[in-house]
C-alpha cells in the first residue's frame, strides 16, 4: 500500500514570528519539518510497514530548500512530491489542497496521512478538503491509526470523548500530535535521505490554473489585546497560603 | 440583502452558548439568518430571540460522521434555495471538516481562528482572525461568500424583541462517504462543564507524572470548578481530549483560572487570556504563564498544590 504524508515546512518556532508588509507570514529564516507532521509522517511509516507498502512525501513549499522535506525522508519515506511555484506564496487552505490532492493522483497513493492543523497556519481544514477533492472518506482528529483487509479505524477525539470511526481504502487520516511517538532518524538514514528522489512540479506541469490571492488579503497584523502581569512572589514555605489569601480576596474561597 | 448560515452543533439543553454567539454574530452581517443544526432542533424561542429567521435541523443517523451527513443536506438546500453570501461554524472538529467539505463543493475560501467579523460596504467581509499561535490579530478583506470559523467567546451575544423561528427538518443529504461510526465513548464527568466553569483548576507537564493530575481535580472540586489541562499533557495521555484548554482545544473564561506546571505558550494562553484572575503555579520565574498571571507563585507545583489542597478543605471544612 502506497501511503502519503503531507508535510509542511515552517518558521523554527523558537525564532520570533515576523509577518511581511503584504501581511504573510516571514518565511525567509531558517525552515523546519512542522512538528506536528512528524506524528503523521510515523503513522504513515507504520500503515506502510504493516501492509508491506511504502511512503512517499508530499509538500506545497519552496523547492528551494529542500532540509526539512529531508528529515522526513530521513525517517523512512522512499521519495517526495513538491509542489513549488512562487504564485503560491499566500495561498489559502483550498489551494492548498487542490495542489495536495493533484500530488496524491501522482503518487498513486491510496492513504494520505496528515497532522491535524500546521503550526504556522492551523486553519485546520485540510484533511477534509483533499478528500472532498479526491471524494474520499476523511478520517481526522484521529489519535489511534490501524488497517486490516483494506479497512482503516480510527480514535477520532471529539469535545466530550471519543469515536471509532471506520473507512475502506482509499481514504484520508488526519492525526493528532501525540498520536505515536515519531523516531528519530538513523544515521543511515540521513544518509540515505540525500539520494532519494524528489520530484518538483510548478503550477503549469500541476495543470492547475492561476491563484485568486483576492479570496483573502490580509490587510493589516496587530498585536492581540494582552493582559498585564500582576504580583509574583517566591515561594519559601508561604506560597499555598499566599494564593488561599489571593482565592479569599475575590470571594472564591 | 445578505443571507447567512450559522453552523452549530445541537445541546441538550436546546439552546448553547455558541449558538448564542454565533447567531448574535450573523445577525450583524446579514437581514437572513438560518440556523442549521443536526439530530436535535434549538429551543426556537430561544433561536428567534438571538436574530435566527428560521432553523434547519438535519437528519443525522448515529453511524455516520456528521459531517458527511450535514454537507449533503447543506448542498441540497443551497441548491434549492441559493447559497448563503457567508457561513459561519463553530470551531469544533466537525464544523472543520464540515468546513473542509464545502469550501470545495462551493469553491469558498475558509477563514478559521476568526474572532471578528463585519460586512464591507461593497462587497465582501473585514475579518480579525488570530494568527502566531493566538499573540496577533491578522484584519483581512474577504470576497464574498466565504466560510468563518468562528473561535468561541469572541462575541457576546445578545436578544432582540422577536418571535420564534420555523424550524424545518431536512432529511440526511446523500452521503458524503463511506466512512462509520462504530461506536462512541463519552467521558464521565462530575461537576460543572470546563467552558462554563465559575473556575479552572489545569495541570501541565510541570506536575510531573499523570498521578498528579488527581491534585488538580481535587483542588478543582473543592473550589466548585473544573479541571484542565494543557496540550503537553494531553498528547502525553496524561488526561482526555475534552479536558485541553488553549487554540485547539476549549476556551474559557471563568472567575478564576489557576494554572500548575503550565508554561503559557501562546496556544495555550489563547484559551485563558479571558479570565477574570489568573493564578500561576511554576518553578520558572522567567515562565510566560507570569506575564498574564494576576498573582504568580514561583515554586514546585508538587509542594505547594498539596498544601494549598489542605488549606481550601480545612477553611471549607470549618
Ligand atoms: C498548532 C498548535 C496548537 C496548539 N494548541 C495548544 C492548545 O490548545 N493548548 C495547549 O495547552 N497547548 C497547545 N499547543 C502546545 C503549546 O505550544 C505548548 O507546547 C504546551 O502548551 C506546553 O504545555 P505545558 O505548559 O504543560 O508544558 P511545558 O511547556 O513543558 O511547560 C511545563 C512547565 O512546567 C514548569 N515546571 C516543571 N516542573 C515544575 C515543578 N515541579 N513545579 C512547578 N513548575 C514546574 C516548567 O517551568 C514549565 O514552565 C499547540 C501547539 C501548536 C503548534
Amino acid at each position: 500500500m502506497k501511503v502519503l504524508a503531507c508535510v509542511k515546512p515552517v518558521p523554527d518556532p523558537s525564532a520570533p514570528v515576523a509577518y511581511g508588509g503584504d501581511g504573510r507570514l516571514d518565511r525567509r529564516g531558517k525552515l523546519v519539518l512542522d512538528e506536528a507532521d512528524s506524528y503523521g509522517v510515523e503513522v504513515a511509516l507504520r500503515l506502510a510497514e504493516a501492509t508491506g507498502g511504502s511512503v512517499a512525501i508530499a509538500s506545497m513549499s519552496d523547492a528551494g530548500d529542500l532540509s526539512p522535506l529531508r528529515s522526513a525522508l530521513a525517517m523512512g519515506a522512499e521519495e517526495a512530491f513538491v509542489a513549488s511555484d512562487p504564485r503560491l506564496g499566500g495561498a489559502d487552505a483550498l489551494t492548498t489542497a487542490r495542489v495536495l490532492a493533484e500530488l496524491v493522483r501522482r503518487a498513486g497513493a491510496e492513504v494520505v496521512v496528515t497532522a491535524t492543523e500546521s503550526a504556522d497556519g492551523y486553519t485546520g481544514t485540510l484533511a477534509a478538503q483533499v478528500a472532498e477533492l479526491l471524494g474520499w472518506p476523511a478520517l481526522t482528529f484521529a489519535s489511534a491509526v490501524s488497517v486490516e483487509d483494506g479497512v482503516v479505524t480510527v480514535k477520532r477525539q471529539s469535545e466530550s470523548g471519543t469515536l471509532e470511526v471506520s473507512a475502506p481504502l482509499p481514504c484520508v487520516v488526519s492525526v493528532t500530535a501525540g498520536s505515536v511517538e515519531p523516531r528519530y532518524a538513523t544515521f543511515k538514514g540521513i544518509v540515505a535521505a540525500k539520494s532519494r528522489p524528489v520530484t518538483v512540479l510548478d503550477l503549469a506541469e500541476l495543470g492547475l490554473g492561476p491563484v485568486d490571492h483576492d479570496v483573502q488579503r490580509v490587510v493589516e497584523i496587530v498585536e492581540a489585546p494582552g493582559r498585564a502581569a500582576g504580583e509574583k512572589i517566591v515561594d519559601e514555605g508561604q506560597g499555598a497560603a499566599a494564593i488561599a489569601a489571593y482565592l479569599e480576596s475575590i470571594k472564591v474561597l | 440583502m445578505s443571507t447567512v448560515w450559522v453552523v452549530v452543533e445541537p445541546s441538550e439543553e436546546g439552546w448553547s452558548e455558541s449558538a448564542g454567539e454565533l447567531v448574535t454574530l450573523a445577525r450583524s452581517l446579514g437581514d437572513v439568518v438560518r440556523l442549521v443544526t443536526w439530530s436535535s432542533p434549538f429551543d426556537s424561542l430561544e433561536a428567534g430571540r438571538y436574530g435566527a429567521t428560521l432553523q434547519y435541523v438535519v437528519a443525522h443517523d448515529e453511524s455516520r460522521l456528521v459531517a458527511d451527513v450535514v454537507v449533503g443536506a447543506l448542498d441540497e438546500l443551497s441548491a434549492r434555495e441559493g447559497s448563503p453570501d457567508a457561513v459561519v461554524l463553530s470551531s469544533t472538529y466537525d464544523s472543520r471538516d464540515i468546513a473542509g467539505r464545502l469550501s470545495v463543493r462551493w469553491s469558498r475560501t475558509v477563514v478559521a481562528n476568526v474572532v471578528g467579523l463585519r460586512h464591507l460596504d461593497g462587497d465582501g467581509w473585514e475579518s480579525e482572525h488570530l494568527v502566531a499561535g493566538g499573540a496577533r490579530i491578522a484584519h483581512t478583506r474577504v470576497q464574498s461568500a466565504a466560510l468563518f470559523i468562528v473561535r468561541p467567546k469572541s462575541v457576546t451575544p445578545s436578544t432582540i424583541d422577536a418571535g420564534p423561528v420555523e424550524s424545518v427538518d431536512v432529511p440526511a443529504g446523500s452521503a458524503t462517504s463511506s466512512a462509520r461510526v462504530l461506536s462512541r465513548m463519552v467521558e464521565e464527568r462530575e461537576g460543572p462543564d470546563l467552558e462554563s466553569a465559575p473556575v479552572v483548576v489545569s495541570g501541565g507537564r510541570g506536575l510531573g507524572s499523570a498521578e498528579r493530575y488527581q491534585w488538580v481535580d481535587e483542588l478543582a472540586r473543592l473550589l466548585g470548578g473544573a479541571g484542565g489541562a494543557s496540550r503537553a499533557i494531553v498528547d502525553a495521555g496524561w488526561v482526555p481530549y475534552s479536558r485541553q484548554v488553549g487554540q485547539t482545544g476549549k476556551t474559557v473564561a471563568p472567575t478564576v483560572y489557576v494554572a500548575c506546571g503550565i508554561s503559557g505558550a501562546t496556544q495555550h494562553l489563547v484559551g485563558m487570556k479571558g479570565s477574570s484572575h489568573i493564578v500561576a503555579i511554576n518553578k520558572d520565574p522567567d515562565a510566560p504563564i507570569f506575564q498574564v498571571a494576576d498573582f504568580g507563585v514561583v515554586g514546585d507545583v508538587t509542594t505547594i498544590l498539596p498544601q494549598l489542597i489542605d488549606l481550601v478543605r480545612a477553611r471549607r471544612g470549618s
